[in-house]
C-alpha cells in the first residue's frame, strides 16, 4: 500500500485494516496454542460470537444497517483484543461479560464505531478487573510447567461448568503470572536476581509468555510495514517504559527488574502494538501520539510496580485515552499564515 | 392565596423537574449513598424530613428575614433540622446511621435543600412550601430507591440486603436473593457503577418523555409526524 492521494481510488475500508490487524495477531495466537493449550481459542470464539451478537442487537435497536457495520471487523478486534488480555481458562460468563460490557458501554453508548473515547476492550477487561479480581487472576502455568495436565475435554469442563477433574486441585495448573510474583516476594525482602532464578522465569521475562511477547512484537512491526499503524506511539510507549524501568534499574538493581524483562512482561507488546495504536482512542497528531505514547509507558510501569493490580496497561490506556482530546487541543500545527503556537482555548 | 396548583407541586417534585435525574442537584450523596436500596431510601427519608421541615420554616419566616442575609438564615434554620435528624437517626437507628456515615450531616449543604427554600418556601405561603419540599424531597427518595435497587441487584444479586440496620435482626428475613448464586459484578456497587447507572436513569426518562411527545404528537397531527419521517 502506498500513500494515497484523495484523488485516487484504492481499497482501504476499515475492514481491510481490521482484518491485517487480526491476521497480525494470528502468529502469536499459535505459540500461544503451543505454550497454554488450545483453551485460548475457545475463548476467543466466545468472545468473537458474544461482541458480534452485542453488535448487531445494538445496530439493531439504533437501525443501522447490519452488514456494513458488522462485516467492518470492528467488534471482532475488540473481542480478540479482550480474549487474549484475559486469562485463558476464565470461565465461560466472564469473557461474555466482558465483552458485551465492552461493546454496549464503551463503544455504543457513546455514539459507536469512531465516537467512543475509551479503548471497549479495555474498558471490558477494567470492569472485569475491578468486578472479578478472583477469576481475572488464575493464569495457567505453561504446559512445561504445570505440576499436572489437563486434557482438552477437562479445560472446556472447567470453562463451562467450573467442574475440576477428580482430585485436582486450581492451584495445580495456575501460577502467579511473572510480574506478580516479582511484586509479591519484593515483599518478602528478597532480591530481584533471587526471584529471577525460579523456574517460571525466562532469559527475558517469564517463561512462555516472553515469546508470546515476542510474536506481538513481530505481528506489530507487520502492521507498521503495511502501514496501518504508524511507529510514534509503540515507540514512545516502549521507549518510555524502558527509559523510567531503566533508570529505576541502575538505581536500585536489587529492587527493580530490569527495563527488557518490564517489555516482554505483561500485556506491553499487546498494549503498544494492537491497543494503545487503536484509531479512534488515540491521538491525531504526530506529537500527540508521542505523548501519549509516552504517557502510556510512563504510568503502566507506575501501575504496575508501585500499584496494587499485577499490570498497568490496561488502566494506563483508559487513563491517556481520557487525556486525548486535550492532548490533540495542544498539539494542532501552526497553521501557516496563522500566528500562535499553541491552543488558544476557542478564544478568536 | 387559593389558586395553588398542588397538581403542578406534585408533578414537578416526582417527575418533571426531579432532583435527581432532571435538576442533578445534590449528586455526591446521591452517587455516593445508592449502593443498596435500604441506604439509598434512608438517606432519601432523612432528606424528605429536613425539607418538607425546612421550607415550611423558611416560609414562615419569609417576611421578616431581610434579603441581604437570607441565605444564612436559611442555612441556620436547615442545620438545626438535619442536627435533630442527625441524632435522632443516630438514637434509634444507630446501625443504618454508621452506614451513612457523613452523608447525614452533609445533608445541611445538599443543594435541593437550599435550592427549594430559596425558589419556593421564599415567596410562598407555608403549606404550599411544606407540600413541595416533601414533594421533591420525595422524587429525590424514589431516584435513589431505584438507583439503589439497580446497583444492588447488578452487583449483590439482592434487594433489600441491609434492612436489618433500620429494622433490627429480625428484617434479615425481608432481604430478597434475586439472582442466587450470584458471583456479583462488582463494578456495579463501585462509584463507577453510579455514573453508569445514573446516566442510564437519565436515559430512560428522557426516552419516555419522548415517546409520551411523540405519541402525543402523532394524535394531534399525523401527517406531519409522517412527514417528518
Amino acid at each position: 500500500m502506498s500513500m494515497n492521494s484523495p484523488l485516487v481510488a484504492e481499497k482501504s475500508a476499515v475492514n481491510i485494516i481490521m482484518l491485517k490487524v487480526l491476521a497480525a495477531l494470528l502468529p502469536a495466537i499459535g505459540v500461544y496454542v503451543y505454550f497454554f493449550g488450545p483453551a485460548i481459542l475457545v475463548s476467543i470464539t466466545l468472545a468473537s460470537v458474544a461482541a458480534l451478537a452485542t453488535e448487531a442487537a445494538v445496530l439493531h435497536l439504533r437501525r443501522y444497517p447490519l452488514r456494513v457495520y458488522l462485516l467492518d471487523g470492528s467488534a471482532l478486534v475488540t473481542a480478540w483484543m479482550l480474549a487474549l488480555s484475559m486469562p485463558p481458562l476464565a470461565p465461560w460468563w466472564l469473557v461474555v461479560v466482558g465483552t458485551v460490557f465492552g461493546i454496549l458501554v464503551a463503544k455504543h453508548l457513546y455514539g459507536g464505531l469512531g465516537n467512543n473515547l475509551f479503548n471497549p476492550a479495555m474498558v471490558g477487561f477494567a470492569a472485569l478487573m475491578i468486578s472479578f479480581p478472583a477469576h481475572m487472576t488464575h493464569w495457567p502455568a505453561p504446559d512445561v510447567l504445570a505440576q499436572s495436565h489437563w486434557s482438552f475435554a477437562q479445560q472446556m469442563d472447567f470453562m463451562f461448568g467450573g467442574a475440576l477433574p477428580p482430585g485436582a486441585k486450581l492451584d495445580a495448573i495456575t501460577m502467579a503470572t511473572p510480574l506478580d510474583t516479582l511484586k509479591t516476594q519484593l515483599h518478602l525482602d528478597r532480591t530481584v536476581s533471587e526471584i529471577q532464578s525460579s523456574a517460571i522465569f525466562s532469559t527475558l521475562s517469564g517463561k512462555g509468555t516472553e515469546i508470546i511477547a515476542l510474536f506481538y512484537l513481530l505481528g506489530g512491526l507487520f502492521l507498521w510495514q503495511q502501514r496501518i499503524i504508524s511507529w510514534h506511539i509503540p515507540l514512545s510507549f516502549l521507549g518510555a517504559m524502558f527509559a523510567t524501568a531503566g533508570v529505576l534499574h541502575l538505581f536500585d538493581p536489587s529492587h527493580y527488574a530490569s527495563p527488557l524483562f518490564h517489555l516482554f512482561a505483561g500485556g506491553t507488546m499487546l498494549g503498544a502494538f494492537f491497543i494503545a495504536t487503536d484509531y479512534v482512542t488515540s491521538p491525531t497528531t504526530l506529537p500527540g501520539k508521542l505523548i501519549f505514547g509516552a504517557g502510556i509507558g510512563v504510568s503502566a510501569y507506575v501501575i504496575r510496580v508501585f500499584g496494587g493490580y499485577p499490570d498497568g496497561v490496561a488502566f494506563a490506556v483508559l487513563f491517556l485515552n481520557s487525556a486525548v482530546p486535550l492532548i490533540d487541543a495542544y498539539t494542532q500545527p501552526r497553521v501557516f499564515g496563522h500566528a500562535g503556537k499553541w491552543f488558544k482555548g476557542g478564544k478568536e | 392565596m387559593s389558586d395553588v396548583n398542588y397538581k403542578e407541586i406534585i408533578w414537578n417534585g416526582l417527575w418533571k423537574n426531579n432532583a435527581g435525574i432532571v435538576a442533578l442537584l445534590g449528586l455526591c450523596p446521591l452517587l455516593a449513598v445508592s449502593t443498596s436500596v435500604v441506604n439509598g431510601v434512608g438517606l432519601g427519608i432523612a432528606t424528605v424530613m429536613v425539607m418538607a421541615f425546612s421550607n415550611a420554616i423558611v416560609s414562615l419566616v419569609r417576611q421578616w428575614v431581610p434579603g441581604e442575609i437570607r441565605i444564612p438564615v436559611y442555612i441556620l434554620i436547615i442545620a438545626v433540622l438535619v442536627t435533630i435528624i442527625d441524632l435522632t437517626m443516630n438514637a434509634y437507628m444507630q446501625a443504618l446511621y454508621l452506614v451513612l456515615g457523613i452523608f447525614v450531616p452533609l445533608i445541611v449543604v445538599n443543594c435541593n435543600v437550599l435550592g427549594r427554600a430559596e425558589a419556593f418556601a421564599s415567596k410562598n405561603p407555608v403549606f404550599p412550601s411544606m407540600v413541595d419540599g416533601f414533594m421533591v424531597g420525595l422524587g429525590l427518595t424514589l431516584t435513589l430507591a431505584v438507583l439503589g435497587g439497580m446497583r444492588e441487584i447488578l452487583g449483590k444479586g439482592t434487594l433489600l440486603s441491609g434492612i436489618d440496620l433500620a429494622f433490627g435482626e429480625s428484617a434479615k428475613a425481608w432481604v430478597i436473593t434475586v439472582i442466587p448464586g450470584y458471583h456479583g459484578f462488582l463494578l456495579a456497587v463501585l462509584p463507577p457503577g453510579a455514573f453508569i447507572g445514573l446516566g442510564l436513569l437519565i436515559a430512560g426518562k428522557n426516552w419516555l418523555d419522548q415517546r409520551k411527545a411523540a405519541k402525543a404528537a402523532l394524535v394531534q397531527s399525523p401527517e406531519a409526524v409522517i412527514a417528518a419521517i
